[in-house]
């Protein structure tokens, strides 16, 4: 329950009236409100500067410091204060959440100072609200990236007991590592360098023979041949390599790099393959267009590359727009000036996508001059097309080139991939403690049968006891969804719970209700929906559920004799279940953790219960020491109704 | 109730108690939110607000301090109100309860809820005698007000109350189960068996239930 509307509980309360007519149960008792403390002013003094607040404003969130009783830690006697060493200006905000349920970060605020002033407050970050948690992250990454780029410097050692299969990754990945990765690094550079300017200069005309300019490639056939194979080898070997060193070869294998490195160096190997036909050297030599990609090879020797490689990649939706929109104005003018050059003889504009032409070299400025248009129509259509040419262009580039500035100013860290992981983690912390406040009400069905124990019996002491493990809002909160269950007749369980009966629903047909009439039942206070769940044995059955006895404590009953209802008490032995999310919570009561804790993965079909052993009537003196003794050892004691005289008064404790 | 509207002479609040309008909250979406800036609802002095109701001031002050927390502007719409009765129920769907509670609520039918009528209800519902709750209960079944409840009204009531407990529930929720629940309820209120239930049915009725009567007394204490 988001303790923001804790003012609004009374009401929740005091509408549940409405459901009192439609129900067919006793409703529970209501939890008593010992400390009927009055809404008091209290002072939190903090480092000089006083802030005051109501008590109940501080106690909507009971699982921080100031709204628990840590606060009386800090308790000053003589000045009737709470006294804290703190920030004041951090303070206002911690305040501030109280007052309002929202958590602001102010921007002034260095984040460390603010993270420490939440933590010593118990306030977790998590609830910062959406106004400032952007600020907040954002401030937060930054400064752990300042404090991750200070460590990586230290990083660099080499850590022991690396196998030298990571030894070689490392290396390849972080030249800087150590002198044989730098040595290699600088190597595989100097022959894709020697393997590019190969390819360039094989072209280039050098010499004659038989009055045709010939390409050097055809004059030092042999030599050009070694040096291909060279590079082609060291290739080869570099690339074996990585595939050996990578951790993960698959996903190695899928990688960009790893691929322009085989587009690299298959033409080679696949002219080695074919022969000298006549066919396919007509497709051998487009192959060797190929070998130009060993250019890229150069982006793992340059971060810049990289970024911009990345940026092109993330402006597709960009670039896209801009390939979109240039078609579309291409085929406009084109048309256009189609036809109006149709008229004029000798046009170059032959059709419309010989006039494609043009309009690309127009609205890119170009302006060869091979295609003009000579009447004034195609005049004017042409001024209009260049015009415009510079707009369409012009648009998009600056969305680029801010895209590319940015993430070069990231300093390429996968922010993206790490910023969606925290607010994955984000929404399952919120949506976590959203289900926190319905799972605590399930837990407190589990514990709440020692509350209730207590609370019968309770002096003044054990009272303040309780109150410490929950707080007065939450058993009052508990306390309205059970009149909830009374009202509809149906519990809440949770969700794993009730997957569980749903399977078990669906194998045993019959959920055993094990209607034993009892004479509890005489009195006429227990309705029908309760006797359903009345009673069971103390034998633990194989059913899937607690099926816990429904019966109704009066504590104002003790005050008098009820005239209808003599007699007997019987004793109910209440099975509860373990899940086993219980384990952390009931640490304090010994009445849950009884013998069965063993993992209910086991016996699927039988799961565990605990039987707790309630007791019974009594007249109050006698009460105490009984209820102590059953639930000091926890046995079911099916023997255990008590004799009552005439007089006696009947109590029947509630279970949950 | 009628005089939630102007109010000049509020004891203490001088020129700005010619401020106070209340205006009728209408469920238009654009003007709504204009206009929901714009009412502000100063609620009548509390002398007035303890004559009214049966509580005593300091609980007056104490409930207007935590009504206007969560609502600054003074008046809740229906949206906020189910918003906030949701919170307590996180597991089932409370918005068609709070829907009744909230036409409950509103005395004057305008579309919401004025500190005045939040506290007059709570009065009723915490302070009030037996019959005056079976009342308000009854005014809560009676969907269109007309002195009857039929078995439709009831059978809205009762699926917006099981609404209420979600999916997750021991033992499983059928589809019968609410209208299973309207029929004993009828069973046992309708005792003319014409198909309605009447107030003085109802009440009649209530007054002889025991569980019914000590329900009633259960949350006496909760301010």
């Amino acid at each position: 329950m988001a303790a923001g509307v804790a003012a609004w509980l009374p009401f929740a309360r005091a509408a549940a009236i409405g459901w009192m007519p439609v129900a067919n149960c006793p409703m529970p008792i209501a939890p008593r409100d010992h400390s009927k403390r009055k809404d008091e002013l209290i002072i939190l003094n903090v480092s000089g500067r006083r802030f005051q607040t109501w008590r109940t404003t501080l106690d909507r969130y009971p699982d921080t410091l100031l709204g628990s009783s840590e606060k009386e830690f800090f308790y000053n006697e003589e000045a009737k204060e709470y006294f804290f060493d703190r920030d004041p200006d951090a303070f206002r905000s911690v305040l501030n959440f109280y007052r309002t349920g929202k958590l602001h970060y102010p921007r002034y605020e260095c984040i460390s100072a603010y993270d420490e002033e939440l933590a010593f407050f118990g306030i977790i970050p998590e609830i910062i609200g959406d106004c400032c948690y952007e600020e907040y992250k954002d401030r937060k990454r930054e400064n752990a990236e300042r404090l991750m780029d200070d460590q990586e410097e230290n990083k660099d050692c080499k850590m022991p007991n690396m196998t030298f299969r990571e030894t070689m990754w490392r290396a390849f990945e972080n030249p800087h590592t150590s002198t044989m990765a730098l040595v290699f690094y600088y190597v595989t550079g100097f022959f894709i360098a020697i393997s590019v300017i190969t390819n360039v200069v094989e072209t280039v005309p050098c010499g004659y023979k038989s009055q045709k300019d010939v390409p050097c490639g055809e004059r030092y056939t042999v030599a050009f041949f070694c040096m291909d194979t060279a590079c082609v080898m060291i290739f080869t070997v570099e690339y074996l390599l990585r595939l050996f060193a990578a951790p993960s070869r698959y996903r190695f294998m899928r990688s960009v790099m790893s691929i322009i490195d085989v587009v690299a160096i298959l033409p080679y190997y696949i002219g080695l393959v074919m022969t000298d036909n006549e066919d396919v050297s007509g497709a051998f030599v487009t192959l060797r267009v190929f070998r130009v990609f060993r250019i890229f090879k150069f982006s793992r020797h340059s971060q810049g590359l990289r970024i911009l490689g990345y940026t092109l990649k993330s402006c597709a939706s960009e670039l896209g727009f801009l390939l979109f929109s240039l078609t579309m104005a291409i085929i406009i003018f084109a048309t256009v000036m189609f036809y109006a050059e149709k008229g004029s003889s000798s046009s170059k504009f032959t059709s419309i996508p010989a006039s494609f032409w043009y309009t690309i070299v127009t609205m890119t400025t170009l302006g060869y001059g091979d295609m003009v248009p000579k009447t004034i129509a195609g005049k004017i259509f042409g001024s209009i097309c260049s015009l415009s040419g510079v707009l369409v262009i012009a648009l998009p580039v600056p969305v680029i080139v801010s895209n590319f500035s940015r993430i070069y100013h990231q300093n390429q860290r996968a922010d993206k991939r790490r910023a969606q992981k925290v607010q994955k983690a984000r929404l399952a912390r919120i949506r976590i403690a959203k289900k926190g406040s319905s799972t605590a009400y399930l837990q407190t069905k589990r514990n709440g049968l020692l509350n209730e124990l207590l609370d019968l019996t309770a002096s003044e002491v054990e009272q303040q006891h309780l109150n410490k493990t929950s707080s007065l809002l939450e058993s009052q909160h508990h306390h309205l969804l059970h009149c909830l269950e009374k009202t509809t007749g149906h519990e809440f369980v949770d969700e794993q719970l009730f997957e569980q009966n749903c399977l078990e629903g669906a194998l045993q047909p019959y959920r055993s209700h094990s209607r034993t009439p009892s004479g509890s039942s005489q009195d006429g206070l227990t309705g029908t929906c309760c006797s359903r769940r009345s009673k069971r044995g103390s034998t633990p059955t194989p059913v899937p559920n607690a099926s816990l006895p429904a019966l109704h404590t009066q504590p104002h009953m003790l005050t008098h004799t009820l005239p209808k209802s003599p007699g007997l008490q019987e004793l109910s032995a209440i099975n509860i279940q373990c899940a086993e999310q219980q384990l952390h919570s009931s640490s304090r009561s010994n009445l849950n953790m009884q013998t069965n804790e063993v993992d209910r993965r086991n016996t699927r079909q039988q799961l565990q219960q605990v039987t707790t052993a309630i007791i019974s009537v009594q007249t109050p003196s006698t009460g105490s020491s009984t209820e102590e003794d059953d639930d000091s050892h926890g046995l079911p004691n099916p023997g255990a109704s008590v004799v009552t005289t005439a007089s006696s008064n009947i109590v029947r404790v509630s279970a949950l | 109730m009628s005089d939630n509207c102007l109010s000049a002479h509020l004891p203490g609040q001088g020129l700005m108690g010619v401020f106070l309008r209340q205006r009728v909250c209408v469920t238009d979406s654009v003007e709504d939110e204009l206009e929901f800036a714009l009412a502000r609802h100063r609620p009548e002095g509390l002398e007035q607000l303890e004559a009214q109701t049966r509580f005593s001031r300091k609980e007056l002050q104490i409930l207007y301090r935590g009504f206007k927390n969560e609502c600054p502007s003074g008046v809740v719409n229906e949206d906020t109100f189910k918003d906030i009765y949701s919170q307590f129920f996180p597991q089932g769907d409370a918005s068609m309860y709070a829907h009744f509670l909230f036409n409950a609520f509103d005395s004057d039918h305008n579309g919401c809820v004025s500190f005045e009528d939040f506290v007059l209800g709570l009065s009723v519902l915490l302070r009030g005698s037996v019959q005056e709750k079976l009342n308000w209960a009854f005014n809560l079944y009676d969907i269109n007000k007309d002195g009857y409840i039929t078995k439709e009204e009831m059978l809205d009531i009762m699926r917006a109350i099981y609404d209420m407990m979600g999916k997750w529930t021991y033992p499983l929720l059928k589809e019968e189960t609410p209208r299973q629940h309207v029929d004993i309820f009828f069973q046992k209120m309708d005792k003319n068996r014409d198909g309605v239930v009447t107030i003085d049915e109802f009440i009649d009725c209530c007054q002889n239930d025991e569980n019914i009567m000590k329900s009633m007394q259960l949350f006496e204490n909760v301010i």
